[in-house]
């Protein structure tokens, strides 16, 4: 139709249009599409090829959780994100589904369990810090199990244990959890080794079971022999050697703990395999105590008070601690009328130790079926008995002991009896007590009265001869005493330094003096003259040089003596 | 309609670009004189070139929704948005203005696009005297408003440039940001491709 009207008569003058090379061929355009096409069904045949499977995860709580936001994570790799939070059928739990990448497929298995990741801070440590700020993810641990599932439902609290941990896991049994908690450190000798990864109670509701994690290679630690103990809080120890204070670590005071140690002695030491069972022991001095055995219930009758006798009391085998009081209970007896009382014990024949093997040995010889019965038979008829005694005189607490009474009366003991009797005897104590009574009724024969009386008539003669003394005997005394102060005084008087005996004295002295003077003059004279003797004294010479010896102290003037010097 | 003359039946032909009317040539791939430009009566291909282009962008629209746009991470905190997620995101954080902007450039504008240009596309297969004016008016504001769809690719690339604090915060574009730009150059195209004096043909259009 272009071409079909011919040039007309206007634009004749037109510019002709040039001829332009030729461009590429129009249907190429399509190839945009096309291509667009083609990259749109990659991205959708990618997306479904990377779509891992969706699995359902039930929570207590959705906490944290963002529908198309929140990863799940297993070893901080993402494996999934969470599509949608959703309530359960009867509102009690947040199910959370998760899409799950092709790649962690085999997460959505049987035993894989997955927990909500949250900062923790508790005695054991802070967890989950990252969490602070990036928000809550799913944490997830995959199990060795390949069958699929879809339905979870999620852990509470992080496992303790990942799984593929080297280690060994064990179970312990305990009357109570103490202190301890999901997480408590386990120790030996003193080093953490592994941690308690679970507790539940018993079926029965009697006891507790825990489960603990040992770390490898302190695994190998725990063998056959391995004795388990609660190591929480402080154990404050009076003995012999003063007061000890004993705790595995400062941390277990307060967030608790589990200590092991194989038992003292030579003992199997396999180690143990994983999943044994362990008692777990209330401290460290029971747990290392050789095993108690079996118990064995036995009965005693006892005919006076036990005051102070409480279940848990120790029974006593020649000091030896080797069961405990389980009952006390009152009976009644029709013959004699009485109130006998019936204490049930527990006794833990091992605790004899090597005894208890000679012991058995020894009734296994007569072939009787029960050893201990037979045993204990044996102990009766040798004079053992059963006694309340004094644990403590303070606060009157009493403990059963068994010993060899000497004399003691001769029993039956029924070796066939369930449960077994032991005699008793009446407790030293309470014999004290009959003796002591004997003594008061002696002592209350005594003729207290007429001892008195006598005693009375006694004092009164007393009384009048001491009032006699006073009448009589003192004021002569008085006087003799007033007539030798009078002597005294005279004495003193005549010994004064003004008394004429004292003068007289004095005189006599001099004239002594005197007197003595003479006599040595004379005997010099006689010294320097010894004629003298015969002829008399002569009368002083004329100063003569031969004479001078003999004049030294006669004359009255020696004048040459006194210049020679 | 068939009161004025139209340039083929006076046997005339105009250039687009420097507007010199020519002789209409007796063969194809024919360039004005003046400017060198080609000349054609009508566009080369126009209807099945803008379908093409109409069917490729749309085909990339969908990944551009569906697909994130742009990752913010703050303090570990990662935040994946689509367009749609985002223009939420936006409303729900009191900035409704800013929503309304986002939501119109993002969505209304590219949908609008595809719609009028269908509707161009459809009446000009049909030979439609329907409205052929306000057809006209349509299309001079798909040309006008195209270019504004791009409002989402710069905000991504220029966040992805500006908030780089590490560990603070950071954006990343994502690969839905490729296809929403895709969309838009292809609606461009589409539009660009389309002739509006089609609008005005009556009998069968000739490629």
């Amino acid at each position: 139709m272009t071409e079909q009207q011919p040039p007309n008569e206007g634009p004749q003058d037109l510019p002709q249009p040039i001829v332009r090379k030729k461009r590429f061929s129009a249907s190429w355009i399509w190839l945009v599409p096309a291509i667009a096409a083609v990259v749109g069904a990659s991205l959708v045949i990618r997306s479904a090829l990377e779509a891992g499977p969706q699995i359902t995860i039930s929570f207590q709580s959705g906490e944290g959780l963002e529908a198309g936001k929140t990863p799940v994570k297993y070893k901080s790799v993402v494996i999934g994100t969470v599509h949608s939070l959703g309530l359960s059928a009867d509102r009690k739990n947040v199910l959370v589904r998760v899409n799950l990448h092709k790649s962690a497929e085999n997460f959505a298995t049987e035993s894989t369990r997955f927990w909500v990741v949250r900062p923790r801070i508790g005695l054991g440590g802070v967890s989950g810090v990252d969490t602070l700020f990036s928000g809550a993810f799913i944490g997830a641990d995959i199990g060795d199990s390949t069958e699929s599932r879809k339905d979870f439902v999620g852990l509470e609290n992080p496992p303790s244990v990942t799984h593929g941990t080297p280690g060994k896991s064990f179970e312990l049994h305990s009357a109570d959890l103490g202190s301890i908690d999901v997480g408590s450190p386990i120790y030996y000798r003193r080093i953490q080794v592994g941690h308690v990864t679970s507790y539940q109670l018993a079926p029965d509701g009697k006891s507790v079971s825990l489960h603990v994690f040992i770390d490898s290679p302190s695994d190998r630690f725990v063998t056959q022999a391995t004795r388990f103990w609660n190591a929480s809080g402080v154990d404050v120890s009076l003995g012999a050697n003063g007061l000890k204070l004993n705790t595995e670590s400062l941390a277990t005071v307060i967030a608790g703990g589990i200590g092991f140690q194989d038992a003292p002695g030579p003992q199997d030491d396999t180690p143990a395999d994983a999943d044994t069972s362990f008692v777990l022991f209330g401290d460290e001095a029971t747990a290392m105590r050789p095993p108690d055995g079996e118990p064995r219930y036995v009965r005693m009758r006892f005919d006076q008070s036990v005051r102070g006798l409480d279940v848990d009391a120790p029974v006593e085998f020649l000091g030896i601690d080797i069961g405990h009081v389980v009952s006390v209970n009152l009976d009644y007896d029709e013959k004699t009328q009485r109130f006998p009382i019936i204490v049930g014990a527990v006794i833990y024949p091992r605790r004899l130790g090597r005894a208890q093997t000679k012991l058995a040995a020894i009734a296994a010889k007569h072939g009787d079926g029960d050893n201990i019965a037979q045993t204990l038979g044996v102990l009766v008829s040798h004079g053992l008995r059963a006694e309340a005694k004094n644990g403590n005189l303070l606060t009157g607490q009493l403990f059963i002991g068994l010993d060899f009474v000497p004399g003691a009366p001769k029993v039956a003991f029924d070796a066939a009896a369930k449960p077994l009797e032991i005699p008793t005897v009446r407790g030293s104590l309470s014999q004290l007590q009959e003796r002591l009574d004997s003594i008061v009724g002696k002592l209350q024969k005594v003729p207290f009265d007429k001892i008195g009386n006598h005693l009375d008539d006694s004092l009164g003669q007393l009384s009048s001869t001491l009032q006699h003394l006073n009448t009589d005997l003192l004021p002569q005394l008085k006087g003799s005493l007033q007539g030798i102060n009078n002597t005294l005084g005279s004495a003193d008087k005549a010994l004064s330094s003004d008394s004429p005996l004292q003068q007289n004295l004095g005189l006599t002295l001099e004239e002594l003096q005197r007197t003595a003077r003479s006599l040595r003059v004379f005997t010099d004279y006689l010294s320097a003259h010894p004629e003298a003797l015969i002829r008399g004294r002569r009368p002083d010479p004329a100063p003569k040089p031969e004479s001078r010896p003999g004049s030294t102290h006669a004359s009255p003037a020696p004048p040459p003596q006194g210049s020679q010097p | 309609m068939t009161a004025l003359p139209r340039a083929e039946q006076l046997g005339l032909i105009g250039c687009t670009v420097c507007g010199l009317v020519s002789r209409a040539p007796d063969f194809d791939d024919a360039g004005c004189s003046r400017c060198g430009s080609a000349l054609r009566r009508r566009k080369t291909a126009s209807l099945s070139r803008t379908w093409a282009l109409l069917i490729a962008a749309f085909i990339a629209y969908v990944p551009a929704n569906v697909l994130p746009i742009m990752r913010t991470a703050s303090l570990g905190d990662i935040d994946d948005n689509t367009i749609l997620s985002g223009v939420l995101e936006l409303w729900n954080k009191d900035s409704q203005a800013l929503a309304v902007i986002v939501f119109s450039a993002s969505i209304v504008v590219p949908m609008l696009k595809f719609f009028a240009l269908l509707v161009l596309l459809i009446c000009v297969h049909r030979r439609s005297h329907w409205a052929q004016p306000q057809r006209a008016k349509l299309y001079r504001l798909i040309e006008l408003i195209g270019h504004w769809s791009m409002l989402d690719v710069f905000v991504v690339a220029l966040l992805t440039a500006l908030v780089r604090f590490n560990l603070l915060s950071s954006v990343e574009p994502l690969p839905g940001v490729i296809f929403f730009g895709l969309t838009v150059v292809l609606t461009m195209f589409a539009s660009l491709s389309f002739d509006p004096r089609l609008t005005w043909d009556d009998e069968e259009p000739h490629d």
